[in-house]
């Protein structure tokens, strides 16, 4: 095997409904030899599941299809190799997409591989599963429950990589794995490396979230400005072989990576930085240290690991009743006394119809809906926001129509009333023994 | 000398279901002992009373010279089903860079 002198992996997307344009101009300028798009959030799988049920072709990335029109081709011709885990609920169909859209490209020879194996539903022994949570096993959601799945790490992955993918499509993986998969490809590092598993860990978490760790979610005027905010371009490392890596962005796009962009994302949806657990290994942040070498560039160096876990976390989503919600504007002076009587009219009301209303949650935006102990004296306008979960989905549109019955039966000059009712997806996990999850990976092409 | 936190720090909101963190990280490295000093979880707790339920832990992160603040049962059930308008939590690194503190 021939060991690259460095790679170059950028980051396409950080989020399901991340932009498109800064994954364009990667794949064009960026001399990549990867490139990740990261979509699947907490909630996501489990709307995707969802999806799938109702409609067996479906419950993958609906941007799939731009996503690929976009970079498909360029990718493909430059030989920069994308992974995905668009596949969410579908990894298959998904597939099936992208050698459609390969097909109308003309892109002969495109390979495509399909990692599957984290849906667990069938699997997961849900009388024996205590949920992280809440105090019960997994069965007490289980008559709920529309998706159960593991988080994999970079196994399956890699082996798409060495059977030759263009294109690795994944449901439910990791994030930072997505990113260490290809180092681990490319470098050859052993798989209880711990050391170097947490360096890769440590650039898989910088680039997971897209334009985070490019000046994005970071602008402070006066504080931190970031240079042409509008055009945020999105984040690449140059990663070699001993683990270390610069984080950079294509030069001409806004944004910026210094070493306080990079130290805010490190830290991002992070508990213990010296132990941060993923599918592959325990990363160490806690040594981690940053230099700014360039402009927009950053050296990481510090990462550490520890051995992997014996047990994965497995997702579980699951319907959990209805949100009713709705909001009505107040203006002046008085604007806070008019939209506290709105609420006690509302309430009121919702009682006469037989909702219980202890459960209603009212806050004041502008006032006190963010920072609920120190609001200011006297709003000159107030939206009243009152939003209840309830076991109905009647319940939950009688409070929004409750709220737009506020303009002709509340307190003067209410406007701008808006209504949503939902059904509530929430999210809990528990964890499975490594050894009974197996990542299966197979072949597509074009 | 009375300032506010924003004056020398700057923090990040993070979630992962029930659980807060907030990342507290100073302009000038030379602020970390200060921070490290005053800063501690009972002060960032009473910070966010009535705002913020449960335990908060501070772990200290020497590599980079930063703390950060978890908070386990901060989000009131999680993004999925708290009644919150910010259910991520994500506005409350601003809140806590409002905090006066003494230099």
């Amino acid at each position: 095997m021939v060991v690259k002198h460095a790679i170059r992996i950028g980051t396409g997307a950080g989020y399901s409904g991340d932009r498109i344009e800064p994954a364009i101009v990667l794949a064009q300028k960026g001399n990549l030899d990867y490139l990740i798009f990261e979509c699947l959030a907490e909630r996501t799988m489990a709307m995707a599941q969802q999806q799938k049920l109702m409609e067996p072709r479906l419950g993958y990335d609906r941007f799939l299809g731009d996503r690929m029109r976009a970079v498909l081709e360029i990718c493909f011709r430059k030989k920069i190799k994308i992974i995905t885990n668009m596949g969410a609920a579908n990894p298959a169909e998904a597939a099936n997409q992208v050698v459609e859209t390969g097909k109308q490209m003309g892109l002969n020879g495109l390979k495509i591989g399909v990692v599957q194996g984290d849906d667990v539903f069938a699997i997961l022994d849900w009388e024996r599963s205590p949920l992280l949570e809440i105090p019960h096993n997994a069965s007490a959601v289980k008559d709920k429950a529309v998706s159960a799945n593991a988080y994999l790490g970079y196994e399956g992955i890699t082996e798409a990589l060495a059977g030759g993918a263009d294109v690795v499509i994944t449901g439910r993986v990791a994030d930072p794995s997505l990113f260490l998969a290809p180092m681990i490809q490319e470098f050859g590092w052993a798989p209880d490396d711990w050391d170097m598993l947490g360096k890769g860990t440590v650039v898989g978490h910088l680039l997971e979230c897209a334009g985070q760790v490019t000046g994005g979610y970071f602008t402070d005027p006066g504080y931190k400005d970031v240079p042409n905010p509008a055009d945020l371009g999105y984040p690449l490392a140059e990663v070699f072989p001993d683990g270390g890596a610069f984080i950079t962005k294509v030069p001409g796009t806004g944004g910026m990576v210094s070493v306080d962009t990079c130290k805010e994302q490190l830290l991002y949806e992070i508990g213990d930085p010296g132990r941060y657990v993923t599918p592959d290994v325990v990363a160490d942040f806690s040594h981690v240290h940053f230099e700014q070498v360039g402009e927009d560039k950053v050296l990481v160096a510090g990462g550490r690991g520890r051995p992997r876990t014996a047990s994965l976390k497995v997702s579980i989503g699951y319907l959990d009743g209805f949100m009713g919600e709705g909001q009505i504007s107040y203006g002046g002076s008085t604007a806070l006394a008019r939209a506290s009587l709105a609420d006690r009219v509302l309430r009121e009301r919702l009682g006469m119809r037989g909702l219980d209303t202890s459960d209603l949650h009212s806050s004041f935006i502008g006032y006190n809906s963010i920072s609920r102990t120190f609001p200011p004296s006297r709003p000159i306008e107030v939206r009243l926001r009152v939003i209840g979960h309830v076991q109905s989905l009647a319940d939950a549109r009688m409070i929004g129509d409750e709220v737009e019955n506020l303009y002709t039966n509340g307190p003067a000059a209410g406007g701008g009333a808006t209504r949503s009712a939902r059904p509530v997806l929430a999210i809990v996990s528990t964890l499975l023994e490594r050894n009974r999850v197996h990542p299966q990976v197979c072949f597509r092409e074009v | 000398m009375l300032t506010t936190l924003r004056e020398i720090a700057h923090s990040r909101a993070g979630d992962k279901g029930n659980t807060l963190n907030l990342s507290l990280i100073p302009y000038n490295e030379d602020d970390y002992p200060l921070l490290v000093d005053l800063i501690t979880a009972g002060r960032v707790r009473d910070f966010f009373s009535g705002i913020v339920e449960g335990e908060v832990s501070r772990y200290e992160v020497p590599g980079i010279k930063a703390l950060n603040f978890v908070m386990p049962n901060a989000l009131a059930g999680g993004v999925t089903r708290s009644v919150q308008i910010d259910p991520h939590g994500k506005c409350l690194s601003a809140l806590l860079l409002d905090m006066e503190i003494e230099r």
